[in-house]
């Protein structure tokens, strides 16, 4: 019987940029607030799990926060650094070996930041030469199908940015603070049709840390602890239809967020209906629609009706999605991302999230990070 | 005509094929597998006609590794030329994704019938392309 296991402390330095702070600055910062939020020290803290994709190894932050000689663990998963941090500490609690573990994702991209090499993806040059290997292309293409197929119009996609940036306006780590009219977004340049340029999220700069105990540990300290009911990471089946593919098989296939959604509800012993507060990969506003199918959420196609009503608002009586604006409004810090969605669940289930809060008791809330090269990192969370 | 973006992407006949592979299990692949990953791989000639399964444009100069039209020494955005691309299904055998050229965006729907071509690309190189049927058969006239 493994051990249940909670998280305890949750810090996050603004998403954005600031200019004054490495990545792993802000990674240190974000530490030292879930430290202090849990009421712990340091060397408190018995093992780590961290990462980003572009600012360097988390476990120089030892330089900072102390040396206690701690077992650090570097994760360098792609958009799922934050997510398979995330799992591995809990699974060193869950075993039972350890009592309290930090998972940390921080990272600083410059503008324009995600050109990638085809040779890093097993793929050759011309496909990066001849100006296919795009990830906005990908996503770009997936929506411009599933709208065809299932019915939903362009004025929701801007409706989704336009909820974005609305939640954004008071998240107080939030990156886009500002609102922006529906008209504005949906009349923007076109950057991939049919995405405008308000409906991408943008590299970014931020951190997030969680600190995770066990039940003894917890009631020990008489912490505010969220219970981690199920966490799963799946990569991409057979036949699936990622980013950055030249060919796709003709035989439709699985989804890497079907398959993590599924495991991390059964894992739950829950079903979609049960959840209160959701936080869905919206990498640009088709994603946060096509997302909300694929996690169990909705039918393909019920979108439509879901955001012309005002469905996922957070007073908008279904289920609230992304309720700090997502990465449409925060930005995307590739390590940080995942981290950031469980920072908002844990915030909300706790109802400390002041203007943002959704309303009620919020009992279950849910993440879902998606990220090249196809995979998906699903946890969901419990309020006791 | 340009040097071939990549020798073996299209095959050198009058009416050149795209190059796909026939993997040990039957499935066909595009591109053709490269090193170790092509091992039990057999080059397969991909049908020249084929339905459009999704489409997006571009809009905006891409980065590097990128190499066309407004990414040269002294080039930049007002250089770009914005394109058209998409996804093709070719029938029973695999989905590439390609460039579309002599089409509006406007004019690209689902399952629209579509022919391989080559066109030039940089100042170097010809690139593949799908392009309308009924423009094919047009320019051909």
């Amino acid at each position: 019987m493994s051990e249940n296991v909670y998280i305890i402390g949750a810090g996050i330095h603004p998403f954005g940029r600031t200019d004054s702070r490495s990545g792993r600055e802000q990674g240190v910062y974000a530490v030292r607030e879930a430290l202090t939020d849990a009421g712990l020290e340091w060397p408190d803290i018995e093992c780590a799990y961290g990462g980003s994709a572009a600012a360097g190894n988390a476990d120089i932050m030892v330089n900072e926060l102390g040396l206690t000689s701690l077992p650090f663990t570097n994760v360098a998963n792609g958009c799922a650094t934050g997510g398979s941090a995330l799992a591995a500490s809990q699974q060193a609690i869950a075993s039972g070996m350890y009592d309290l573990a930090l998972a940390v994702g921080f990272d600083k991209h410059p503008r324009g930041a995600f050109n990638a090499k085809p040779s890093d993806y097993g793929l050759p040059e011309w496909y990066g030469q001849t100006g296919m290997m795009l990830t906005t292309q990908f996503f770009a293409l997936k929506i411009q199908r599933y709208m065809q197929l299932h019915g939903i119009s362009r004025t929701t996609l801007g409706r989704v940015a336009e909820k974005a940036f609305r939640n954004g306006t008071i998240t107080p780590h939030a990156w886009r603070r500002s609102p922006v009219d529906l008209d504005t977004i949906m009349n923007a340049p076109m950057i991939n049709d049919p995405l405008t340029k308000y409906m991408f999220c943008s590299p970014a700069e931020g951190a997030v840390a969680l600190i995770l105990a066990s039940e003894k540990k917890m009631k020990e300290l008489g912490a505010d602890g969220v219970k981690i009911r199920a966490v799963a990471v799946k990569t991409r089946p057979p036949n699936s239809f990622e980013v950055f593919q030249a060919g796709i098989s003709i035989e439709e296939g699985g989804k890497p967020t079907i398959l993590a959604s599924q495991a991390a509800f059964e894992k739950a012993g829950i079903g979609p209906e049960d959840i209160s507060v959701a936080q869905l990969q919206d990498t640009e506003s088709g994603a946060e629609i096509m997302h909300m199918a694929e996690n169990g959420f909705c039918k393909d196609g019920e979108q439509e009706e879901w955001l012309a009503n005002g469905w996922t608002e957070i007073a908008g009586g279904k289920l609230p999605v992304n309720t700090d604006g997502g990465c449409l409004a925060c930005g995307e810090p590739i390590g940080a991302s995942g981290l950031r969605q469980v920072y908002e669940n844990v915030t909300q289930l706790r109802q400390r999230a002041g203007e943002r809060q959704v309303p009620g008791k919020p009992r279950f809330g849910y993440s879902h990070v998606y990220g090249a090269p196809g995979l998906s990192g699903v946890a969901i969370l419990e309020r006791e | 005509m340009g040097q071939k973006i990549d020798p073996n992407l299209w095959s050198d006949d009058p009416q050149p094929h795209l190059m796909g592979g026939r993997l040990p299990s039957g499935q066909i692949v595009f591109p053709m597998p490269t090193g170790d990953s092509a091992e039990g791989v057999e080059p397969y000639k991909l049908a020249r006609r084929g339905k459009l399964w999704s489409w997006t444009s571009q809009g905006f100069l891409p980065k590097e590794p990128y190499e066309g039209p407004g990414s040269g020494p002294g080039e930049g955005p007002p250089d770009f030329q914005p394109f058209l691309l998409g996804y093709v299904e070719l029938p029973g055998e695999v989905i590439v994704e390609s460039r579309i050229v002599d089409a509006r965006l406007e004019d690209l729907h689902l399952g629209m019938d579509l022919e391989f071509c080559i066109v030039p690309f940089n100042a170097r190189y010809d690139t593949f392309a799908f392009r309308p049927v009924a423009a094919a058969e047009s320019q051909a006239a």
